[in-house]
């Protein structure tokens, strides 16, 4: 009898699996379905603001698709204009922090091992730290009476303020400042592993310093890289806050835009239907990151 | 042979003065006297006694931390069964999905994210009736998905480099799983769990887009509180709140720093049995 109610009951195993994945599922997955369903509909002045996609009319289900959002989007050109803009901005922010972050990563792993988590600890505090206050920062450096003019025109450099704030060089430096640390950290974690007798080996073989690092390290770190650059990019795409507040009227990032289609226009099927096309856009680079972390992963177990 | 990394070296400076310059600007600021933010007034902490008599900002304080705290308490415990699991069962139903719905959140826009739980729950109270108005405990769910992912990469590490033989022998001497797993893993991984408490406790403090499509009204959050004042300019004000923040999650990260550090060294140390032979 015991035995077949420990048959018929799931086991533990069952709710390990199933209690985290149930969550995600449901809070992480599903949502997208019902992004997907809203992207079909009208907009209706309404709460919530659009029309029902199914209705019962005289008995019989009656779906009503509506591809007048895509339509909409695919007519003006300010959305396609954002979207080629986000990931203009998002793939030179990524080869800015691959430049800097490379060589910050290789001078951290290549330090005496107690020296190597202080490093670690100076880049990853501000990782941690609200992202608003260290964007918020900037806006006072580079304002047209801040710090950054006065510095530039006491030493004569310039005599007349530059405007940096509310322009996209504002925007580069806000986004390789926030997101410099997520490059540097996968960096790290792959270049500390690395066997240094290889370098030694190649050295040996007649390879140059500068040959052996790029023959030798850079193909090594190749997972670090994706890792780094993924992380850095995609969220990039996506970017509400550093466009706000750094941002001027030529930056056009689809973040901000979705963001004015939800809470100033109350549009909420075009937003769906832009983060649809943002979803889209992505999915080949997340896919990418997620096949480089479950293989990092594997290798870990 | 020279191996010192000059250039490396060079940079990882470069970096570092462009990752904490303009902090230190901001707290220096923040003592200025004078209220044009541009113009050196004399030092003053006048705007740090402003805040607390400014009682709006003071409730949603607490509401991000009250938040943050059951954020980071769900996240630990949500995040490791999710590393468990993907370190530990190699074999069920839906494991690639498993493993892409936890890396995913990693990376995945907030505006997306937040759009869509925004919508999932206003579908949820038409067809359910649940959640009946949107406030800390819609925020406190869409915290908690995402803080998930980054403890259960935090934990993975550790639990990936664990000695199994330690749980397989309780196992053999007859400790049922569960048992087992209280006693004997979630001890050794106990530094990474700590650490991925604090992370997740930060993750969620420092929140603003999320927070912003999930909330309802009346629930502000120290973030929403903040971006709002911010949009209208730079004020001694938020120089002054901003550097209390950055002074409290510095000293959040230097514990969980702290607590990793002391791990490490346990780890390293020699166990007797190694000096004897």
């Amino acid at each position: 009898m015991n035995k077949l109610i420990s048959r018929i009951t799931p086991g533990g195993r069952f709710w390990v699996i199933s209690v985290p994945y149930l969550w995600l599922f449901l809070f992480f997955l599903a949502p997208f379905a019902i992004v997907l369903k809203i992207s079909f509909s009208a907009a209706a002045i309404a709460i919530p603001p659009y029309e029902p996609l199914f209705q019962y009319v005289e008995q019989s289900l009656a779906i009503a698709l509506n591809f007048g959002n895509y339509i909409f989007l695919s007519q003006d050109s300010l959305y396609f204009a954002a979207y080629l803009g986000s990931i203009k901005i998002a793939f030179f922010s990524t080869l800015i922090c691959l430049a800097l972050g490379y060589p910050m990563a290789y001078a951290i792993a290549r330090s005496p091992r107690e020296k190597q988590l202080v490093y670690l600890l100076l880049v990853m505090m501000p990782t941690w730290t609200a992202i608003l206050i260290r964007v918020y920062a900037w806006m006072g450096i580079l304002s047209t009476n801040g710090l950054l003019n006065s510095a530039l025109m006491s030493i004569g450099l310039i005599d007349t303020p530059m405007q940096i704030l509310n322009t996209n060089t504002a925007v580069y430096i806000g986004v390789v400042y926030a997101y410099l640390p997520f490059m540097v950290l996968p960096l790290y974690a792959n270049l500390v592993k690395h066997d240094h007798t290889l370098l030694e080996a190649a050295m040996d073989l007649g390879a140059g310093k500068v040959k052996a690092f790029w023959k030798v390290t850079v193909p090594l770190s190749k997972s670090g890289i994706i890792a780094g650059s993924m992380l850095v990019f995609i969220p990039v795409v996506g970017e509400f806050v550093i466009p706000e507040l750094l941002g001027g009227p030529e930056t056009l990032m689809i973040g901000k835009i979705l963001w004015q289609e939800f809470f100033n226009n109350r549009d909420w099927p075009v937003a769906s239907a832009l983060a649809i096309i943002m979803l889209a856009i992505l999915l080949i680079p997340i896919i990418l990151f997620h096949y480089n972390q479950s293989r990092a992963m594997e290798r870990n177990a | 042979m020279n191996t010192r990394p000059t250039f490396s070296v060079f940079m990882l400076w470069v970096g570092l003065a462009f990752i904490y310059i303009p902090m230190i600007i901001l707290v220096i600021y923040s003592f200025n006297a004078s209220r044009l933010v541009t113009v050196w007034g004399g030092w003053s902490v006048h705007w740090y006694v402003g805040l607390l008599d400014n009682t709006q900002l003071m409730s949603a304080v607490k509401r991000s931390l009250q938040i943050a705290f059951f954020t980071a308490t769900a996240a630990v415990a949500l995040g490791t069964l999710a590393a468990f699991v993907m370190t530990r069962i190699k074999r069920f139903r839906g494991r690639t999905l498993f493993s892409g719905l936890v890396t995913a959140p990693l990376v995945m826009p907030e505006v997306i994210t937040g759009l869509s739980l925004l919508l999932l729950f206003v579908a949820m109270a038409e067809a359910v009736g649940w959640p009946a108005e949107r406030g800390m405990m819609t925020i406190w769910i869409a915290h908690t998905t995402f803080a998930t992912s980054y403890v259960a990469i935090v934990v993975s590490g550790r639990l990936g480099e664990l000695d199994q033989s330690i749980e397989e022998a309780a196992m053999d001497l007859g400790s049922p799983p569960w048992k087992t797993f209280l006693l004997i893993t979630v001890p050794m991984i106990a530094p990474s769990i700590a650490a991925g408490w604090l992370l997740a406790f930060t993750l969620s403090l420092d929140d603003l887009v999320l927070a912003s499509f999930v909330s309802g009204p009346g629930a502000t959050t120290l973030p929403m509180e903040v971006f709002s004042s911010v949009r209208l300019g730079v004020k001694p004000e938020i120089n002054a709140i901003a550097s209390v923040i950055l002074l409290a999650v510095s000293l959040f990260t230097l514990l969980a720093w702290f607590i990793a550090r002391s791990a490490d060294k346990r780890a390293r140390a020699p166990a007797p049995d190694d000096a004897a032979t």
